[in-house]
């Protein structure tokens, strides 16, 4: 099996005979340990070759590979912290429109469906909260990452060169401590960024799930969305109680005209410029309580 | 030497002198005994702590350099489970 890099690096910082092996005395604490199997895992790698100048080619070879690895994890959690955002606006142009049409509902005396389209309002500020926590974290992974790809850099170019030099100058009896020194320092970042990149991929495949079922939702209208293509029962019901141009509230506002004296009337003409208004400012509510 | 090598997984490395090596040991062993006893707040609070006396003793090495690390810690977000597998199959801990 052909283990990519992160992979190599995993098996090797796993393999743990040579740490038994070597250990001197029992370890007693977490970051003792972890600097032990670290060390372990590059020491394993250079007693394999054969001739040490070939173990820099090669862990070259998967220093190129893993940077690579990396900045394709950088550019799949932009893409999928993108299609948050994407799904973020829907939900919240989704979300205003249910709440003007609870108002609406109420203008016209259906309380019953206005309750429902605050109902589903209510459910769709779940989701809205939630993606907001996933979009964060998602920020968090791209950050991290950012760094993480821009450290690595820095020591393959360092490394880069002082392989060079290694090959260059020393036999491979004398390279060995040379290639030690620069070999464990790389390896143990590789190793690191190895596991740094393998939670984040972690991570985007848990919350590609998650945007995908919102994807499906939107799309198959549960959650309307904003094409305008298919309305959705609230809004149809409206239309036929408004006949689709507000003849009901014009008619109602009329009624409360003649019902009334002039106080009356004067109060229902408020209420009629109070629902003009709201169809841009939604905090109006409260004026539709007296239908 | 006088100095040390710290990695913190995530972050980076950090140089810092031996003489701090007491009051780390001292956080580094119970972090241990709170991660065998799977006791996740200690365990977090262990872990910061460790992490923000690591942070504030050193100084943060280069990008370039390819010194290894004497120490090394968890990411500040590591679970005690990810710690726990991290270390279990090594074949260190006794028991």
């Amino acid at each position: 099996m052909d283990a990519g890099p992160v992979l190599w690096v995993l098996s090797q910082v796993l393999e743990l005979e040579s740490v038994r092996r070597g250990r001197a005395k029992p370890m007693s604490g977490v970051m003792k340990r972890m600097g032990m199997i670290f060390r372990a895992k590059a020491n394993k790698a250079l007693d394999r070759a054969e001739d040490p100048r070939e173990t820099l080619d090669y862990s070259y070879q998967k220093q190129l590979e893993l940077l690579q690895k990396v900045r394709r994890g950088v550019a799949d959690v932009a893409t999928s912290r993108k299609r948050l955002e994407l799904q973020l606006n829907q939900l919240q142009q989704q979300s205003s429109k249910l709440e003007d049409q609870g108002r609406k509902a109420l203008a016209l005396g259906r309380e019953d469906l206005a309750r429902e389209a605050l109902s589903r309002r209510a459910a769709l500020q779940q989701q809205v909260t939630d993606l907001e926590t996933q979009h964060a974290t998602l920020q968090g992974e791209e950050e991290k990452l950012t760094l993480a790809a821009q450290r690595l850099q820095a020591k393959v170019d360092a490394f880069r060169t002082k392989k060079e030099t290694i090959k260059a100058t020393y036999t491979a009896a004398q390279a060995q401590t040379r290639i030690g020194e620069a070999f464990s320092g790389i390896s143990e970042e590789m190793g690191d960024v190895g596991l740094a990149i393998q939670r984040a991929e972690d991570k985007t495949a848990q919350l590609q799930a998650r945007a995908g079922a919102i994807d499906e939702l939107l799309a198959s209208g549960a959650l309307d969305d904003q094409s305008g293509m298919h309305k959705d029962d609230i809004q149809a019901e409206l239309d036929r109680l408004s006949g689709g141009t507000d003849v009901e509230l014009e008619l109602q506002r009329m009624k409360a005209e003649l019902a009334g004296g002039p106080s009356a009337g004067q109060q229902a003409i408020e209420g009629g410029t109070g629902q003009q208004q709201s169809q841009q400012q939604p905090q109006d509510t409260p004026r539709f309580d007296k239908q | 030497m006088g100095d040390m090598i710290v990695r913190i997984m995530g972050e980076g490395q950090v140089r810092l002198s031996d003489s701090h090596l007491p009051e780390l040991n001292k956080l580094d062993d119970e972090l241990l005994a709170e991660m065998e006893g799977g006791d996740g707040p200690g365990f977090r609070r262990t872990l910061t702590a460790l992490l923000a006396a690591v942070r504030s003793r050193g100084t943060p090495l280069p990008d370039d350099s390819l010194e290894p690390s004497d120490l090394i810690l968890p990411s500040p977000d590591a679970t005690l489970e990810e710690v726990q597998e991290l270390l279990s199959d090594d074949g260190l801990i006794p028991g």
